[in-house]
């Protein structure tokens, strides 16, 4: 493992790999992400790996594992470089004729092609529909490396953005590139991050701390987790220099205990980038010091939560503490921490390489670059997706997703996970927008995309994310805990048809109560899908409550053919 | 020590900076509603009931003024509407948990509580956490904690810590509002407890 002492060394390295991997060599690249891997993609790999043993094709063909390539319905996906063919739904017995047909014979393999609606096949990753409307700059790198290779990150420019930094920014020109780029946090907040880095950099103290929150707590969103398993260190990258920036030396990343693949491969990407000399004291001889440690959850949604997560980071119950003195002044034992989320940090070097300027060319006015949707749901393709700030939902449901599957019609799409809201048809040209979500009573949220049909019962849906929370909200404070636990009775009843007038009224109260009173954002949000779901289905409820109906036929106890519920009493 | 000026219910009043808004308000003679608020105890902010409106700038926010600092020029409403609504289904909610506890039923009666809102579902604790943080930060034994988590969220005696400290102090016993610490201590087994033969080298 050679040691980097200096930024020039580093360059000097660079180009070594970048040349050798310049050569035609052919690649297959097998993604290796989570949900590919519950779909048996390691017995692939190890097909690929006898079998070209087998034909003695070592020295010409290379075997790259990678994380999530986004195309998740499309498991287990291969694909062969240079030519960019991709193969879906790759089982272990295809895997010879794949390397006699394509790897020897440079023949594509027809049935193993992906074929959209209009049953025509595709063959090039960057002309299927589904990749093609998208701006993959954080995920398109996936492809390109194994995940666990640090020699690939640098070989198509990683840890270039922090040559650029070291040699020549002082911390000041990073914090105003970042100010000026107008990125806005990925985690749900949408906070300006160079303002949160300001704050924190002049937070009096000289101990201060970086934090990469890959809790990623949402039932439906993965992009955390597959961008910090695929490409660890361009997370690690965008905290460095975030580090540098704010003045910090030591950094925590703080995993979800339920990604131990995110988990294995950033460490593997920590100890590679010690042994390089990219992290530690005196990275690449500039005299800055800065480490990085893991710190892995222990199964609450709740310690997601800023205040939550660093009280975790303590040693303590992760529990939220009242934030009227921002975390970014007073946060771990009281000093300085700056926390993002996974996509900003992972962020931070390509607005560092190609400008601030560059940044602010996508997106809307209020904001800039792309996001990460995990799309999922009633929707023909699910999968990771990223996208430009200003597309539509439309775009992203139908042009991306491939509509809705069964020919069924489309209801809602809820983003921001139990903090957000549902959005009804008549919005779906509403451009993806922080502030344009908002306004609709949903939010962008830390990118779960949740489409809904005409089967989905939107009553039940606003039950579903209480009874999440109910579980998951921490217990101190009575305005959440009594709350969601008061309004969960009342779904139930309503769900098993004990519906009563005033069932509305007493749900809104309470909502408006929670969303001032409670002590996090947990609570304060947690009446959102109440809310938008009244708001716009105001009917389902209505059939619920009065009729004892379910319109989608959902609710167990409300399908029986005559009118009056079946189950034996109220909850 | 600098002196800071706000106004509380519009009511100029100095105080010095670094007190909270509930010590500003009580020392000018104001009272604001508390539950889980003990002079002995760090702010905990847990019951909310002691939220109070500020404004400042020009904005309006709720805040928990045993947790919030004063700031010069602040503008504080003690029990403004969206106050007192908030306050009143709160203790309607811990009513339906702890009915007939006399200081929520005081309480209640200034705020206009429904005592029939909410079926009730006693656990007789309103996780005001005065026991847990008493015995934390004042006796520093932690004999006594919180258990689980949101709805299920309790107070237990951890019984190997309880079952030789608490005989000696019980300090935490008359803090309890609803006052079902005790009957816990002993439904709980407490004083009984039996370390598992063969588990631990005691």
């Amino acid at each position: 493992m050679p040691k980097q002492k200096s930024v020039a060394s580093l360059e000097k390295y660079r180009q070594t790999l970048s040349n050798a991997r310049e050569s035609k060599k052919l690649c297959v690249a097998i993604c290796s992400g989570t949900g590919c891997l519950a779909l048996k993609n390691a017995e692939v790999t190890q097909s690929f790996i006898d079998e070209i043993d087998k034909r003695g094709l070592q020295s010409k063909v290379d075997i790259r594992r990678t994380g999530c390539l986004g195309f998740c319905k499309e498991g287990p996906v291969v694909m062969i470089f240079p030519r960019e063919i991709y193969y879906v739904k790759v089982k272990p017995g295809d895997v010879p004729e794949i390397v006699s047909s394509t790897l020897v014979d440079n023949r594509v393999v027809d049935r193993l092609l992906y074929s959209g609606p209009d049953n025509r096949t595709v063959v090039c990753e960057g002309d299927i529909p589904f990749y093609k409307y998208q701006t993959r700059l954080l995920c398109d790198n996936n492809k390109k490396i194994n995940y666990h290779s640090i020699d690939d990150y640098i070989a198509i420019g990683g840890y270039s953005a922090l040559s650029k930094v070291l040699s020549g920014m002082t911390a000041e020109q990073v914090l105003q590139e970042v100010k000026s780029s107008n990125l806005r946090g990925r985690g749900g907040g949408g906070f300006p991050t160079g303002i949160k880095w300001e704050t924190t950099r002049n937070a009096p103290g000289d101990i201060k701390y970086v934090i990469v929150n890959a809790d990623e707590g949402n039932p439906g969103a993965f992009g955390d987790g597959s961008i910090l398993e695929g490409n660890p260190h361009q997370v690690l990258e965008g905290l460095i220099i975030g580090a540098y920036a704010i003045g910090a030396h030591h950094g925590f990343i703080y995993v979800r205990q339920e990604y131990p693949l995110a988990i294995e491969s950033i460490s593997i990407a920590l100890q590679n980038a010690r042994d390089y000399g990219l992290l530690g004291s005196n990275i690449l001889g500039s005299g800055f010091d800065f480490d990085v440690s893991v710190h892995r959850g222990a199964g609450a949604f709740v310690s997601g939560e800023s205040s939550a997560l660093m009280t975790a980071i303590e040693g303590r119950v992760g529990e939220p503490r009242p934030k009227y003195i921002r975390t970014a002044v007073s946060g771990i034992w009281e000093r300085p921490s700056d926390l993002n989320n996974v996509k900003t940090w992972a962020t931070i070097p390509l607005i560092i390489n190609r400008g601030a300027a560059w940044f602010n060319t996508i997106g809307t006015e209020g904001s800039k670059g792309t996001m990460v949707f995990s799309l999922v749901g009633k929707v023909n393709n699910t999968g990771l997706v990223e996208v430009p700030m200003g597309i539509t939902l439309r775009d992203i449901i139908y042009k991306i997703g491939g509509g809705i599957p069964g020919g069924k019609k489309f209801k809602a799409v809820q983003t921001g996970g139990p903090s957000g809201g549902v959005i009804p048809e008549k919005f779906l040209d509403t451009l993806v927008d922080f502030d344009e979500l908002t306004k609709l009573g949903s939010m962008m949220g830390s990118g779960g995309m949740i489409v809904m049909d005409e089967s989905t019962c939107m009553v039940d849906v606003a039950r579903y994310f209480l009874s999440f929370l109910s579980g998951e909200s921490c217990g101190k404070c009575t305005p959440c805990r009594e709350g969601i636990y008061q309004m969960l009775k009342i779904f139930n009843r309503i769900c098993r048809g004990y519906g009563e007038e005033g069932d509305i009224e007493r749900l809104q109260e309470i909502s408006m109560m929670m969303s001032r009173f409670s002590l996090c954002d947990l609570g304060i949000s947690a009446p959102n899908p109440v809310l938008s779901t009244i708001k716009y289905f105001a009917d389902e409820y209505e059939a619920h409550i009065r009729q004892k109906r379910c319109p989608a036929g959902v609710c167990k106890n409300l399908r029986s053919v005559a009118s009056t519920p079946v189950s034996a009493g109220p909850v | 020590m600098n002196k800071v000026s706000l106004i509380i219910n519009d009511r100029k009043v100095k105080a010095d900076s670094g007190t909270t808004l509930l010590q500003a308000a009580n020392d000018a003679g104001i009272e604001i509603p508390t539950l889980c608020h003990h002079e002995k105890l760090a702010p905990f902010g847990a019951c909310r009931l002691c939220t109070v409106e500020i404004i400042k700038g020009g904005k309006s926010r709720l805040v928990t003024s045993c947790v919030y600092q004063v700031e010069e020029g602040l503008i504080v409403k003690t029990e403004s509407e969206p106050v007192i609504a908030g306050r009143k289904l709160i203790l309607e909610m811990l009513w339906a948990r702890s009915p007939g506890v006399q200081i929520l039923r005081d309480y209640g009666v200034k705020y206009g509580m429904d005592m029939d809102k909410f079926k009730t579902a006693p656990t007789n604790c309103i996780l005001c956490g005065l026991c847990v943080r008493y015995c934390a930060e004042v006796k520093k034994k932690n004999a006594i904690g919180f258990v689980n988590r949101g709805t299920e969220r309790a107070v237990m005696f951890y019984p190997e810590i309880a079952s030789q400290e608490c005989r000696r102090c019980g300090e935490c016993f008359p803090l309890c509002p609803t006052g079902v610490l005790p009957s816990n201590y002993a439904l709980q087994r407490v004083p009984h407890f039996k370390w598992p033969v063969g588990i631990f080298s005691r």
